[in-house]
């Protein structure tokens, strides 16, 4: 156990923070996962076939290629990518994008892909009779989709997203191959240096059994408020 | 674009992908074993046992396959009892390491599975079976078996597909697997773009197979029940 104190002598306040950026890592790729769904939920559901197979494209191919993969494009491509745009505006200079970044916008993307589904699933499987209703009866565009269409569309997303929670919560571990110090890289470190792995990375998978415990209470009971009246 | 470099990088990646597939073969033969031998266990009526078989599945579905992994390459070695049995023989290889981490990762999820096909069983099968008076090996094996094998194939072949996504993992304990040499070339050439679409075809094209494979079985052996 001395292993896990705080301060210089053990791990402990190390994995803390580690345990911290895994949660933050995890939280903003799922946003940044809500925003490709937002993006290719409306193409996958489009009546136009060019549309329409740009939406498929984007789902097929990032779940049907290891993570591991987008996350290896993203971090030899991104600063290369992000170098070529700036070269255009006169920038020459090296530029290294920041680990985190990197690592929560490949992750994000492969959550939105499992997000964007989840969003088609739900939005097919409401009664096309509200669709119907709340256009006849001429509201808005605001509360049409606010108001109406979304509430309900949530209510069948969440058991779902919250299965696409669990999976970009386990695909961080991954961007530790990026050098981001999350649990993993943290325990890669600690057992480097204290010739520990043994300890280190099961601790690693007992931190991340509390996540995965303490996010799926919080998520029953998002089920439960947004399943009221059902 | 630089399509020499494609055409060149293919053929060591189309060697590495038979790696891959060796890799997702035998765990998936070795972890639909230990799937349906924890899937049974759940069905116990023993509370203990029942628990245990939970518990192993929620632990390796609950952790990353990475954390596995390493655990099992890395950690297992420390044990210094270890290094004396034969079992260290297996366990140096990152190989067979990587072999015991998949199979046992996805034994959690075939597990899960085959639980829930079992349980959506409808019980007029079972008592049909009884009272022609049936033993109960002979309706376990005859008709729970092959009814439980259809209605999983939907979630299993998304097993697979995930498992094939996973045994990219191998590449991260020195494995040349499929990403492990996509990973190499785009090293030491910078140019991800590139690798990336070829090793990702293969990858695509390794889950398109896949997919129409067990869309072909579902319609073969589908019937409703």
């Amino acid at each position: 156990m001395e292993l896990l104190y705080f301060g210089d002598k053990g791990w402990g306040d190390e994995l803390f923070f580690a345990t911290l950026m895994t949660i933050a890592v995890s939280i903003t790729a799922m946003i940044i996962g809500f925003l490709f769904a937002a993006l290719f939920t409306p193409l996958k559901l489009s009546n136009n076939k060019v549309l329409n197979s740009i939406g498929n494209a984007y789902t097929t191919v990032i779940r049907g290629v290891p993570e591991l993969l987008v996350i290896y494009l993203f971090f030899f491509g991104g600063s290369g990518a992000i170098m070529f745009v700036a070269s255009i505006f006169g920038y020459n200079e090296y530029i290294e994008i920041n680990a985190f970044l990197t690592g929560s916008f490949s992750i994000g993307i492969i959550s939105g892909a499992y997000s964007t589904e989840v969003f088609r699933g739900a939005l097919q499987s409401i009664d096309k009779g509200q669709f119907e209703a709340a256009k006849v009866l001429g509201f808005n565009k605001y509360i049409y989709f606010f108001k109406i269409i979304l509430p309900q569309m949530l209510r069948l997303a969440i058991p779902n997203l919250s299965n696409v929670w669990q999976i970009t919560l386990k695909d961080t571990s991954l961007i530790s191959v990026t050098g981001l110090v999350e649990i993993m890289r943290q325990s890669y470190i600690a057992a480097g240096s204290t010739r520990d792995p043994l300890f280190f990375y099961s601790f690693a998978a007992v931190l991340y059994l509390i996540l995965t415990f303490l996010s799926m209470q919080l998520l029953n009971r998002l089920e439960t408020k947004y399943s009221k009246g059902y | 674009m630089d399509i020499e470099l494609m055409i060149s990088s293919f053929p060591k990646l189309l060697n590495a992908t038979l790696i891959t597939l060796k890799l997702l073969s035998v765990s998936l033969i070795v972890g639909l074993f230990i799937g349906l031998g924890f899937a049974i266990l759940r069905m116990n009526n023993n509370k203990l046992i029942n628990k245990f078989a939970y518990g192993y599945s929620y632990i390796f579905r609950g952790t990353p396959l990475l954390v596995q992994i390493f655990i099992i390459y890395f950690g297992l070695g420390q044990i210094e009892y270890l290094r004396t049995t034969f079992l260290w023989v297996v366990l140096k290889e990152p190989y067979w390491c990587a072999i015991i981490a998949f199979s046992l990762n996805t034994g959690a999820y075939t597990s899960e599975i085959l639980r829930s096909a079992f349980q959506t069983i409808k019980p007029g099968y079972l008592e049909a079976g009884r009272s022609l008076g049936i033993p109960s090996k002979i309706i376990f094996t005859k008709i729970q078996i092959p009814i439980a094998i259809k209605q999983s194939l939907p979630a299993y072949g998304n097993e697979i597909i995930l498992m094939l996504k996973g045994t990219s993992l191998a590449s991260t304990v020195t494995l040349m697997d499929l990403t492990g040499v996509a990973k190499y070339i785009i090293s030491t050439t910078f140019k991800p773009v590139e690798v990336f679409i070829v090793a990702g075809g293969i990858y695509l094209f390794m889950t398109f197979i896949i997919h129409n494979v067990i869309k072909y079985l579902e319609k073969k052996y589908g019937f409703q029940t």
